[in-house]
């Protein structure tokens, strides 16, 4: 065995690369709960991969032969409801653990120098998941997957001066058809996980170049090592103790998945939509359309935009401005500190305001705009106007204010002293 | 000062406006009547897909069941082919029928939608009370209306079982009193606003009897939508037992698991 590797090794360097990328991989000892999400993350992203090859198996990219394909795997192809369970719920899910891994770099501050490179390949993950949940979404042929799909291509449609051909140009026809069909199986099957897969990659390897950050935000690459291992007073290995930890957090992950995909597949309309089950009709506009829960936010913001000089663009720009602000985030804290714990009352409240105002966003955008009714007429400016509507413009702004003052309340924000060392 | 009292007031004012009632938003609200359907109850099944292929899927296809599927709610080959096989001789077969869509189109004003997984777009709670839900309007082509889905084309096909139904419709002039109407109503009441700021209330009433007692045509009901739910999801039970399982496991797992990385993690100090 040994043998084996030592000829490997001179010819290709498979021991440096485990070593540098996990195996002699120095990490902080003082990981919480959120840290796993990004081995969850990467875990996830295998399920996707390994059933998604399965459900390619027999699913068929043909308008009139994907509904029905997908109704065979549900019941005649062995094991097939299981897999495209799995790869259904899987998609929901890996939008939960990004969203949390994201949350988590808020808090701790690792999108900060020397990490924004980590953070940025992060963000383009997230921009290529996004594209592959969206072209995923319209291969079952059922009526939410087409005027899903008509709907967010119509976004590119309004455009100023190319929109109308560059519609076409993404559809490969004046509507969503078999030929837009088989371009987004093209996409979703081959196109967006390679570059997904590139990311990860590439997202990784930054992560081990510049070390983890850790919930205290304490770099423990700048402490005196111990002469005896080698190691800095406050980093372990990464295997075994993060590899065994990690296994834990796989499993009980794993636990939420199968009570989800097990029990409640469908997770009450949110991760399979009741409308999905109808097949695609062109003719046949569904009463209301919303997109799958993990779009939503940006789908209530783009519906709160008021229309200007006759154009919807401003709502796709600002739909658009919400998911690319991320990647300035680096640029705009200006704090002495990284963690939350170290911060003071000034970033807290300003986080606390984004969470609330992205879920509240997010659950404006699944239900009708009409859902909490009207202001009563004769009220000044906002008289008659949609309740639901004012506030997600209200929460659309404190979205933006998040980001855009963050310069300024990060500088002013009272912190508290960092210490040498980690606290747990 | 005042800049800020003035801010606070406005907040104030926005956060009442946004709590108070909806009030009159329009649309009308339905009450329904549970299902009492149980997907483990096969012999409900059984019943509700002879039902199904006697009355629905002459016009209804299930183009993606197969008949030698039925096996799952415990029928051997030859009960399957002498019961419930009509149209076709091959066990094998998908439920199709030989109504085209366009035809479908020229006889009820919209083709029959195809019934297979008709569950998972409806609900089981929205079938069962769509069936119960008919009653005589001689205003429409087919003679028949729903109280769940106001005008639509298809007739009461069960109505010789259940016998007919009118519809009986009361105008308040308060939503208040309308609503405590509502809920004095028995069976599916629906209250939606009408003419002129009145409040209307519509329940139905039994007008001829069928064949079978009001109670026996709910079974019938129940029974039907309890095989559509099958239909719909033919692994559901096994899904679900299944899951019990690869949970129970994961329990296990996650305690060894745990329990080594304790072990482990004993030397990081």
């Amino acid at each position: 065995m040994q043998k084996l590797l030592t000829w490997i090794d001179e010819r290709f360097p498979l021991t440096a690369l485990w070593e540098s990328q996990w195996g002699k991989y120095i990490a902080p000892k003082n990981f919480n709960f959120w840290y796993y999400f990004g081995s969850l993350a990467a875990f996830t992203l295998v399920i996707q991969i390994v059933t998604g090859i399965f459900l390619t198996m027999n699913y068929k990219p043909d308008a009139t032969k994907a509904f029905e394909s997908v109704e065979y795997i549900m019941r005649d192809v062995s094991w097939g409801w299981l897999i495209r369970y799995m790869h259904s719920t899987g998609a929901s899910m890996f939008f939960i653990v990004v969203y949390l891994h994201m949350f988590r770099a808020l808090m701790y501050g690792s999108y900060r120098k020397p990490r924004e490179l980590t953070w940025i390949f992060g963000c383009v993950v997230y921009l290529c998941l996004m594209a592959e949940a969206f072209f995923g979404y319209l291969l079952p042929w059922g009526q939410m997957s087409y005027w899903g799909a008509q709907v967010i291509v119509n976004l590119f449609s309004t455009v100023p001066i190319i929109g109308e051909d560059l519609g076409v140009w993404i559809r490969g026809d004046y509507t969503i058809s078999d030929i837009t069909l088989n371009r987004f199986f093209a996409f979703h099957v081959i196109a967006t996980p390679l570059v997904l897969l590139g990311l990860v990659a590439a997202h990784l390897m930054a992560l081990h170049e510049t070390g983890s950050n850790n919930p205290d935000g304490v770099e423990i690459k700048k402490q005196p090592k111990d002469p005896a291992t080698g190691l800095p007073p406050d980093g372990i290995y990464s295997h075994p103790y993060y590899t065994i930890k990690d296994i834990v957090g796989v499993i009980g992950f794993l636990g939420v998945f199968s009570a989800i995909m097990f029990f409640v597949p469908d997770m009450g309309g949110y991760f399979l939509e009741a409308n999905n089950f109808i097949p695609a009709d062109p003719l046949k506009t569904p009463e209301h359309i919303a997109p799958v829960w993990y779009f939503t936010p940006y789908y209530a913001m783009l519906r709160a935009v008021p229309s200007f000089l006759g154009s919807q663009f401003w709502g796709v720009l600002v739909m658009g401005l919400a998911v690319l602000i991320f990647f300035a985030l680096p640029w705009l804290d200006r704090s002495p500190v990284k963690s939350i714990r170290y911060r003071g009352g000034l970033y807290k409240g300003w986080l606390a305001a984004f969470v609330v105002s992205f879920l509240i966003l997010g659950y404006l955008g699944v239900v009708p705009i009409t859902i909490w009714g009207q202001f009563p007429d004769g009220w000044p400016l906002l008289g008659s106007a949609d309740r639901a509507t004012v506030v997600a413009r209200v929460l659309t702004v404190v979205y933006f204010l998040f980001f855009l003052l963050m310069p300024w309340y990060t500088a002013r924000d009272r912190t508290k002293p960092v210490p040498d060392r980690v606290t747990e | 000062m005042s800049r800020l009292r003035r801010l606070v007031a406005l907040c104030a004012l926005l956060v009442a406006g946004i709590a108070g009632p909806a009030g009159a938003s329009g649309g009308a609200d339905i009450r329904m009547e549970p299902s009492p359907i149980n997907r483990l109850n096969l012999e409900s099944q059984q019943r509700g897909a002879r039902t199904f292929v006697n009355y629905c899927l002459n016009c209804h296809s299930a183009k993606y069941m197969r008949y030698n599927r039925l096996a799952d709610l415990g029928l051997t080959e030859t009960q399957i082919r002498e019961n419930l096989m009509f149209p076709t001789d091959k066990v094998g077969a998908t439920m199709t029928v030989a109504m085209t869509p366009a035809d479908g189109k020229a006889w009820f004003g919209v083709p029959p939608p195809d019934l297979t997984v008709e569950a998972r777009v409806r609900g089981d709670e929205w079938l069962y009370n769509y069936l119960l839900g008919f009653y005589r309007d001689e205003t429409t082509p087919s003679g028949w209306n729903n109280l769940v889905f106001p005008n639509v084309a298809m007739p009461h096909v069960l109505g010789e079982l259940s016998g007919t139904s009118r519809l009986v419709v009361r105008e308040f002039e308060n939503h208040e009193e309308a609503q405590a109407a509502a809920l004095a109503g028995k069976g599916i009441v629906v209250l939606e606003p009408g003419k002129n700021h009145t409040w209307v209330v519509k329940t139905l009433a039994v007008e001829t009897a069928g064949t079978l007692t009001p109670a026996q045509y709910r079974e019938t009901a129940a029974d039907l939508v309890n095989f559509l739910s099958y239909m719909a999801e033919p692994n559901k039970n096994k899904r679900v037992s299944l899951g019990l399982v690869v949970i129970l496991y994961l329990c296990v797992l996650f305690g060894f698991a745990y329990w080594m990385k304790r072990e482990y993690w004993k030397d990081v100090h």
